[in-house]
């Protein structure tokens, strides 16, 4: 009796170490691809900064974490805020805010639209939105710029209507980083909000106007509770690469109109400052947990509302 | 009864999701229109012709990256889809056990740390990896690419082995045939989409990849996409759009082959 119990434990141990065993490879090349080389940056974050790049290896300093926010005057050793860092923070924040509201504002009327077709026509509608999801950002980078650079469509248009006499000057500013980024992540609103749409009950809708709600009451009062979910999801998933976007800003906004992205870029380039580079690249990488907590708490909570 | 009250519609939508559609589009549209002008320049209309693809398929550096892109997406997925079958394997249809959540979260986790992160964390250890070893090839880059390649190679072969019945594979091992046998002659045959499309995905991400490419890279290892990138600064001729479009042309082939085999499965 009792070894047939002392045999199904091993066998259960067996079981579990062969599972071990056949996610090994997996677990390993993330190990030294992804997950170890982020350890070894947050190591190199305590370092002092090496005189051409790099690092002097060992030697600890918070020159970099403290140079995040301020900075030291050379000759009189005053502390300041590193002004340069505060705004581009404030830019990335802010442009990143400003793309989840614009891909919202375009995305929730686009994903009802696919929501309330007919059921064999949603599904060429959704792959219209994929494609573009699915296409290099590079490229639809790149094909922003031809649409906004001053001899492009946009302000060609523009002059033909008689609007303008002379081309906006839309490239290399923070508005070409917005309309980049809006254009290249707003399939990651659409889809998510669109999931939560095509579930949408619209007995419920019917029975808002029954009782003599309006249009606008029932938007609010029904359609956008019931979706809320589509609503935050989709709100983080464009927010969190908005947040650590360098392609973008880099290709349209130019070399003046830096995101964190490109901010850590230069401290591994010729700002030469690795250690500020790894403080930079783990408050980003922190900054974006934060938006995913947000996000995880605002799910087990509307899931236990439902559930 | 011109027209009945629909309870679906709200004022507006059609009109904002039409725009949504053109904003998708229109500059897409764009890159490729311009990538068939015959003129030297990106912004005068010069009349239809190839000539801007004959000149990139004829450009060196362009068929040199975009033979890498190829060689490294190949080989990248390839060790994704295996490395991810196997781990879809293990933490599927499974009681819970110690280290499976946490298995969950360890494969996953390359998708929410931001790129540049990931970039800059690479190009820190493998800048030293480089001087200890003297090696300076291609597999660093093609490490890379499988370790942000395994997650989405991992999403759709789980999905599918979630969905199978393990029953069959019992019912192989009582008719004696050996584990290895039970999982090539049942397991494999009823995964095979699911691995299909983990690989595709996979050959797509890494085939898509800028910017941890751009950091990893050595010196004469660009990319086609890195290629462009340092390209798009200086674009005076239409000969990037070429190269876009051939490329997009290629990605687009892919996602409907994607869309078609998901859509037969279910």
């Amino acid at each position: 009796m009792a070894s047939a119990a002392e045999n199904a434990q091993r066998h259960h141990r067996e079981e579990i170490r062969r599972r071990w065993m056949l996610s090994a490879p997996a677990l390993l090349i993330i190990l030294v691809a992804a997950t170890g080389p982020l350890l070894v940056m947050l190591a190199y974050s305590f370092m002092a900064k090496g005189d051409y790049g790099d690092v002097k290896f060992g030697q600890f300093s918070l020159d970099g974490w403290f140079s995040v926010l301020f900075q030291r005057d050379m000759f009189d050793d005053t502390v300041t805020l590193a002004d340069a860092h505060l705004s581009i923070l404030w830019r990335s924040l802010r442009l990143s805010l400003i793309t989840t509201l614009a891909t919202l504002a375009l995305g929730f009327p686009t994903a009802y639209f696919i929501a309330t077709r007919p059921r064999h026509t949603r599904e060429i509608w959704v792959f219209l939105v994929t494609i573009p999801f699915w296409t290099n950002l590079l490229i639809r980078t790149f094909a922003m710029q031809q649409v906004i650079r001053n001899e492009g469509i946009l302000n060609n248009a523009l002059r033909a209507l008689g609007v303008i006499d002379e081309p906006l000057p839309i490239m290399y500013t923070d508005w070409a980083i917005l309309f980049g980024m809006v254009y290249v992540y707003l399939p990651l609103m659409v889809l998510p909000l669109y999931a939560s749409m095509e579930k949408l009950d619209f007995r419920l809708i019917e029975a808002g106007y029954d009782l003599y709600a309006g249009r606008l009451a029932v938007l609010r009062r029904i359609i956008i509770p019931l979706v809320k979910p589509g609503i935050v999801a989709g709100s983080i998933l464009v927010f969190i690469p908005s947040l650590g976007a360098y392609v973008i800003p880099r290709v349209l906004g130019g070399g003046k109109n830096m995101m964190l992205g490109n901010l850590i870029e230069l401290q591994f380039g010729s700002g030469r400052n690795w250690p500020l580079g790894a403080a930079i690249s783990i408050t980003l990488m922190a900054l974006v947990m934060v938006a995913l907590l947000v996000y995880v708490r605002n799910a087990a909570k509307s899931g236990a509302q439902h559930g | 009864m011109a027209s009945r009250f629909d309870v679906r519609s709200q004022p507006g939508f059609g009109t904002v999701a039409m725009f949504t559609f053109v904003l998708l589009y229109l500059p897409i549209a764009t890159l490729v229109a311009y990538a068939f002008n015959a003129s030297e320049s990106v912004t005068v209309w010069g009349g239809f012709s190839l000539r801007w693809f004959v000149e990139a398929s004829q450009n060196a550096a362009v068929q040199d990256a975009a033979w890498r892109s190829f060689v490294i997406a190949l080989s990248a997925a390839t060790m994704a889809t295996i490395a991810a079958t196997m781990a879809a394997i293990a933490t599927t249809r499974t009681a819970p056990y110690p280290g499976l959540s946490a298995k969950y979260a360890f494969i996953n986790l390359p998708l929410m740390v931001p790129e540049i992160v990931t970039a800059v964390a690479l190009l820190i250890v493998f800048s030293r990896v480089k001087v200890w070893t003297g090696y300076s090839g291609l597999g660093y880059l093609v490490v890379a690419h499988t370790a942000f390649c395994i997650p989405f190679a991992y999403l759709p072969i789980r999905a599918r082995l979630e969905g199978m019945d393990a029953s069959l594979e019992r019912a192989a091992a009582d008719l004696y045939a050996t584990p290895w046998m039970a999982f090539r002659r049942v397991t494999l045959p009823l995964l095979r989409p699911g691995i299909i499309a983990g690989f595709m995905l996979a050959f797509v991400i890494s085939l898509d990849d800028v910017v941890i490419t751009e950091f990893v890279k050595s010196g004469g290892q660009d990319t086609l996409p890195t290629y462009m990138l340092g390209q798009i600064r200086r674009a005076v001729t239409p000969e990037v759009n070429a190269i876009a479009t051939a490329f997009l042309a290629l990605s687009i082939l892919i996602v409907t082959a994607f869309f078609f085999i998901n859509r037969k499965k279910s």
